[in-house]
């Protein structure tokens, strides 16, 4: 008997078993209403009015269970069935003879898209928003009282799921949900995640092949949905599940304590910070400190370049969040790929190999100053800068350079003004391999994970079809991490990680164990990576480091550490 | 003695104080206050040079971008265009950034 396991994506963790059902109406082939004209205006305006209910009817079921930005954004696609720009559309399509169907999914689409362009990404996400509205418009256009409530229960199995699908479901009839699809729209992936229930996505075309009733076992952690598991599997599974749920509140009440590994060493557990927001959550998860503070949020969506006294202002609200930890800010990190209308720069063919980051900074040197001028001005304890993009000496010593300067200006027009600690990422892979002369320069490095993966495996972090060549577990990404540590301990500086590495549990023993010193993760993490650094000790940790260095691929190194991690008694200190 | 209609214009600048901008619920609430009125209302991000659009229109609406420090520019065309002015006015400068606090 064939036994299976289907891999995907995790999204959000918890391990449930239980029969497979997929969602209804799923695979119905529903008649397309063909009205036009007169006729087809009334049946569209009834089919509105009946979405607008059944819409409103779910608000106040789930009410008391929402999130209110949750509910906000159900109540505002209510408002958009009855658009009066959609009726514009609508009308438009139909006076030129097209059918009811046509006409309203052409108004969806022009509107999608039109959404699709903003810049904002929380703006862009209303996209959605649309697509899911329109869906279900013409689900009742088509008579179809499409309950994904009203099945067995159990792990539902469906194509995706829009917003307002993963508000309807049941959440005591729904144990866990499996997607084929491979990306899900951020609100409806917050939305599982809001409401707690376990999903794998991405899990491709085999998934099709489940019937309902087999009975899976779903695991949010690895993201594997496992097909007919056996008893002994259920059993271990539920074990394991328990035991996460212990862990996981363990780590919350635990997240203000520092991250001591079993034998003492204290690991700084930092978040990336990319606004205001953000510095209250990584506060709340109990985070040490800012690892990265992307400033681009204080130039985007703007006409002109921000003044000394709001970059002082927005930066000092961040800082105060933190009370007196270090905070790392890095200078502007922007490039071809997101435009500044103050900052002319001709269009690239590459714009991640282009004018980014310190190269941009060079190029437009009174960006740079302005910025320098204002975080000197600070004046806090703990406050880093940190230079983005750096490849090559000279461009650390010009920065330091204009540092120095800004800070001669300041100290003459202002009395004392200390100089600030100037550190660099390092992800361009020409700055990992010149990391002894550099730190010379530096006074500490920021491995960016994601940007050296990039450039080192040389395939776009974006692309869908890339996937194992984007894995920062790649022996040949660790190789570059541990000569970097080495180079910059010769020279008694420290190293730490910024990018999504750090974030990966499974990367939390590597890293620690090729002597890096700081990790600084998505601000929800923190509590985890603190507990995951506290279930190692630097001797196993720099062990299996070691080993991994010597692994072919990606999934050599997580099965490695994945099978370390899986023996718990090897994990505490050996009483002699 | 038929009642005459009369029609007033009124027209007016803010700039958006709340965190948020013209996002979901910020939007709706403008909306909803819009569409309280019989006049026609217009609205355009002058920041973005993006607009004007129907204040109706909650598609409208969100595709102004209009986020925290943007200049919005509104146009009123009605019997009712005083009240609706006073009505948005209150909503983007008091109450909205009400919400933050």
């Amino acid at each position: 008997m064939g036994r299976r396991e289907l891999c995907g994506i995790p999204l959000v963790a918890g391990i449930v078993s239980g029969s497979a059902w997929w969602f209804q109406a799923e695979k119905e082939v529903q008649p397309r209403v063909t009205a036009t004209g007169q006729t087809a205006w009334q049946l569209l305006q009834e089919a509105r009015q009946a979405a607008v209910e059944e819409l409103r009817a779910l608000i106040e079921l789930r009410r008391a269970e929402l999130a209110p930005d949750d509910l906000a954004v159900l109540e505002a696609q209510v408002l958009m069935i009855q658009d009066p720009e959609l009726d514009r559309l609508v009308t438009e399509a139909l006076d030129r003879g097209l059918t009811v169907e046509e006409a309203w999914e052409g108004a969806i689409e022009r509107t999608r898209k039109l959404l699709e362009a903003l810049p904002d990404p929380y703006l862009r996400a209303r996209a959605a928003d649309v697509r899911d509205i329109g869906a279900r418009v013409l689900r009742r256009l088509r008579g179809v009282d499409r309950q994904p409530a009203s099945g067995p229960g159990g792990i539902l199995l469906a194509e995706d799921l829009t917003p307002s699908e993963v508000v309807a479901l049941e959440r005591s009839r729904v144990l866990g949900v499996a997607l084929v699809a491979g990306s899900l729209t951020t609100h409806a992936a917050i939305l599982l995640r809001n409401r707690g229930i376990p999903a794998v996505i991405g899990l491709g075309p085999a998934l099709r092949e489940v019937k309902d009733g087999t009975v899976v076992t779903l695991d949010g952690e690895r993201g594997c949905v496992i097909l007919e598991p056996t008893e002994d599997e259920v059993a271990a599974s539920q074990e394991r599940q328990s035991l996460l749920a212990r862990v996981r509140a363990a780590a919350w009440e635990q997240r203000n304590e520092p991250a001591q590994t079993l034998d003492g060493i204290v690991i700084e557990v930092g978040a990336n910070v990319g606004s205001l927001a953000d510095a209250v959550r990584a506060r709340e998860n109990g985070a040490d400190g800012i690892g990265l503070l992307r400033t681009e949020f204080l130039y985007l969506e703007r006409e002109t370049p921000p003044s000394e006294e709001e970059l002082r202002e927005q930066v000092g609200a961040i800082l105060d969040a933190m009370g007196h930890r270090p905070v790392i800010v890095r200078t502007l990190d922007i490039g071809g790929d997101k435009p500044l209308p103050y900052v002319s720069l001709p269009p690239e063919a590459n714009p991640f190999l282009g004018i980014r980051g310190i190269r941009l900074s060079q190029q437009q040197p009174e960006l740079f100053r302005v910025q320098l001028r204002a975080l000197c001005q600070l004046r806090r304890p703990g406050l880093r800068i940190m230079l983005p993009m750096v490849a090559t000496i000279d461009e650390v010593q010009w920065a330091r350079q204009v540092l120095n300067d800004v800070c001669r200006e300041l100290q003459e027009s202002s009395g004392v003004v200390k100089t600030l600690e100037l550190g660099i990422m390092i992800e361009v892979p020409s700055a990992a391999l010149l990391a002894d002369h550099l730190a010379e320069v530096a006074d500490f490095f920021s491995i960016g994970t994601n940007d050296l993966t990039q450039y080192v495996m040389a395939a776009d972090r974006t692309h869908a079809a890339l996937g194992t060549l984007q894995d920062p577990l790649h022996p040949a990404v660790l190789r570059l991490v541990a000569q970097v540590v080495a180079s910059a301990r010769q020279k008694g500086r420290w190293v730490g990680v910024c990018g999504e590495a750090a974030s990966d549990l499974t990367a939390v023993p590597l890293l620690i164990g090729l002597g890096v010193q700081e990790l600084s993760v998505n601000p929800d993490l923190v509590p985890d990576v603190k507990a995951e650094v506290r279930r190692w000790s630097l001797r196993m940790a720099q062990d299996v480091a070691q080993r991994a260095l010597q692994c072919r691929d990606a999934a050599e190194v997580r099965s490695l550490v994945r099978h370390q991690r899986e023996q718990p008694e090897e994990s505490t200190p050996r009483q002699s | 003695m038929t009642r005459q209609e009369v029609n007033s214009v009124e027209q007016f600048v803010v700039r958006l104080a709340n965190r948020a901008g013209l996002h979901a619920r910020p939007a709706a609430s403008f909306v909803q206050v819009a569409a309280a009125y019989a006049s026609q209302i217009h609205v355009r991000n002058r920041t973005r040079d993006v607009g004007p659009v129907d204040a109706k229109s909650i598609l409208g609406v969100l595709s102004l971008g209009a986020e925290q420090g943007h200049e919005l520019e509104i146009q009123i065309d009605g019997p009712d265009a005083a009240q609706a002015a006073a009505a948005l006015r209150e909503l983007l400068e008091q109450r909205l950034p009400a919400e933050d606090r």
